[in-house]
């Protein structure tokens, strides 16, 4: 290469440069120095110095006013009748993820194992994945309705969503079949393009073997797309912890009558929420630190899945 | 593949296996035992079409539903129907499309989310392609290190970055009471263009362009510039669609950001109007009651468009999906 190409790279990459600098870069750092900085106002860049406070009060464990000994449960607390953000997350995550990925599976297997209309199957099941997630939350809300397709087909009379007499449970419950409904097909189609890396001689192998469909599946199959199943599962615990559009198509804002009143908080739609409040300036920190946890959360699950893949995964 | 296939194939029929066969293989027998087999066989297919098409109709079901409570009336969709009376369908598909458009200004919002979805599918292809050529085949200090840290950052949730630039987009003043219009698509459109998900795909994409194209270019005389224009991008222009289609869907579908950093509900996207604008009616009590065909008018009129796209273009979404390594 010649001298001139040198800042010519860099001439291609300007644009991409700059924005990711301001857009990407930028966020990252001021993210994380403003959820250490004491009474931080985002304007003017005033502070009161370094402080682990933003970390204590978001996680309940420090006074928002000095001597009021009222802390804060609207973000983390575990004690699930406090129905924290957190606690929801969580919920939410270790319902829908174990579920979602041993159903996908099973879809996906069987697609993989037919031969006509393997195409329109693979079709079908993708479609969910090009769907606007407000769109079809609605229309899950009037599924959920209490005189609606579900009550009818199974005789109930359960008010689910929108009603004073909504239950948590009974909201969470939608709440985890809508996510597991939008969460299948990136699943299955994950899975079914590992299927067609798989070398046809470990079947044949399989087959000469006397092994039947089931024994195949679960001994040759499963293994070699172990790799996937691992991917899978680490992204979607990830996207299941960022869980908040879902909230928003399926209640909007709240599960009882009351549009006004949040009683559904994911931690993502608790820190958005931050943000359309009227002290916004003056209470960003604390965003910032509930966004740098979300950042650690998602670190730690990457570490597994780089940790979990070099030992104990089959790769070909 | 060969040599591999005749070992395995000596190794599984060992000898006693062989006399155990002779034993039982009378004609009879395995007659039986190949009836039994296919009956097995026929068995189980039911078994795993049915499970599919169960399935299936799960996933087809909100789809359905949505559909044909828009051509419902607003008791019918009250009640839970399946499927709206006949004999005044058409009357219903009117009453609901025509009272759905004029409430949202449906037609307006599609406008803004269109230039948005267009101009930052534009912006990005342009950007990515830069970046991935310099990525792929020029070579500077710093290169690969820079590369890892793109990636890198794909991890970090867009939520942490939504945070620092809503108030960056305040703090220049594009975010505040009096937003323009011009305001507005500005926000809408710039912070969302740098991609590192797609830079990725196109680098290494153009990494598999071998490198004789690169030198005989080089010996014709022409530029860098030429060879990615003439040479690359055409022959990448499958991977380009796919980040094109990919790009315009989720643009489409935003709701997060344009809902937090547009204040003006007239600068609105689709995704945020039709949750948040007005679809009541007064009834004869005076109570203010939601018009459900309504709101699943809206959802079609969202949905739609996407199912078109994704009819037209199956191949490069589910591709792109296939590669991607992060939703979203």
């Amino acid at each position: 290469m010649d001298k001139k190409n040198k800042w010519k790279a860099w001439l291609y990459l300007a644009p991409v440069l700059i924005l990711m600098a301001v857009f990407t870069f930028y966020p990252i750092i001021s993210t994380f120095i403003a959820s250490f900085l004491k009474d931080y106002n985002n304007v003017t860049g005033e502070n009161s110095g370094f402080t682990f406070y933003n970390y204590q009060y978001v996680l309940g464990l420090a006074e928002r006013y000095e001597g009021s000994g009222v802390f804060f449960k609207e973000f983390f607390s575990l004690n699930p009748a406090e129905h924290s953000a957190f606690w929801n997350t969580m919920f939410i995550t270790f319902v829908t993820v174990p579920i979602s990925v041993v159903l996908s599976l099973a879809i996906a297997i069987l697609i993989h194992s037919i031969k006509p209309l393997k195409k329109i199957f693979q079709t079908v099941f993708f479609m969910p994945y090009v769907t606007n997630v407000i769109a079809v939350g609605m229309v899950f809300s009037l599924l959920f309705s209490q005189f609606g397709v579900w009550n009818r087909i199974f005789g109930l009379s359960t008010a689910w969503l929108a009603d004073n007499s909504a239950t948590w449970g009974g909201v969470m419950f939608v709440l985890c079949l809508y996510i597991i409904w939008s969460a299948l097909p990136y699943k299955i189609l994950i899975f079914l393009s590992g299927f067609e890396g798989i070398d046809r001689q470990y079947y044949e192998a399989a087959k000469i073997d006397g092994a039947g469909r089931f024994k195949t599946t679960m001994k040759v199959t499963i293994p070699l797309i172990s790799p996937q199943i691992l991917y899978i599962t680490v992204t979607s615990f990830i996207g299941a912890f960022k869980e908040y559009s879902s909230v928003v198509g399926l209640i909007n804002r709240s599960y009882s009558s009351d549009q006004n009143v949040q009683d559904l908080y994911t931690v993502v739609y608790w820190i958005y929420d931050q943000m359309s409040k009227g002290d916004w300036n003056t209470t960003s920190q604390f965003a910032d630190a509930a966004a740098m946890i979300l950042l650690f959360v998602i670190l730690i699950f990457t570490l597994i899945e780089l940790w979990v893949s070099k030992k104990k995964v089959v790769y070909r | 593949m060969k040599q591999a296939y005749i070992t395995t194939t000596l190794r599984l029929v060992p000898p006693s296996c062989k006399t155990k066969k002779k034993k039982e293989n009378t004609s009879e027998n395995l007659a039986m035992i190949e009836k039994n087999q296919k009956i097995k066989k026929i068995v189980g297919l039911v078994f795993v079409y049915a499970f599919l098409a169960f399935f299936a109709l799960i996933v087809l079901f909100p789809f359905y539903y949505m559909i044909v409570a828009s051509f419902m009336t607003q008791q019918e969709a009250y009640q839970g129907a399946l499927f709206p009376e006949l004999s005044s369908v058409f009357e219903n598909i009117a009453y609901n499309y025509s009272n759905t458009f004029e409430r949202l200004d449906f037609m307006s919002h599609v406008g803004t989310t269109l230039i948005v979805a267009v101009a930052t599918t534009i912006l990005q292809l342009l950007t990515t392609i830069l970046a991935a050529y310099a990525f792929a085949r020029l070579e500077f200090r710093g290169r690969d290190v820079l590369f890892i840290f793109f990636l890198t950052t794909m991890m970090v949730p867009g939520e942490l970055l939504a945070i620092a630039n809503y108030t960056t987009m305040a703090n220049l003043g594009f975010i505040n009471k009096s937003q323009t219009y011009g305001e507005a698509l500005f926000v809408m459109i710039v912070p969302l263009i740098a991609s590192s998900f797609y830079i990725y795909l196109l680098r290494q994409n153009f990494k598999q362009i071998p490198n004789e194209l690169y030198l005989a270019s080089k010996v014709d005389g022409k530029s860098d510039w030429t060879f990615l224009w003439k040479v690359m991008a055409p022959l990448s222009s499958p991977t380009l669609i796919t980040i094109a289609i990919l790009s315009f869907i989720s643009s489409w579908n935003s709701y997060v950001w344009p809902n937090r950093s547009v204040t003006k509900p007239e600068f609105q996207v689709i995704s945020v109007i039709i949750r948040t604008g007005s679809l009541t009616v007064q009834d004869e009590m005076g109570n203010w009651v939601t018009m459900l065909p309504w709101q699943m008018t809206a959802s079609v009129l969202t949905v739609v468009p996407l199912l078109l796209l994704f009819i037209i273009f199956r191949k490069y979404i589910m591709s792109g999906t296939g590669r991607s390594g992060i939703k979203g």
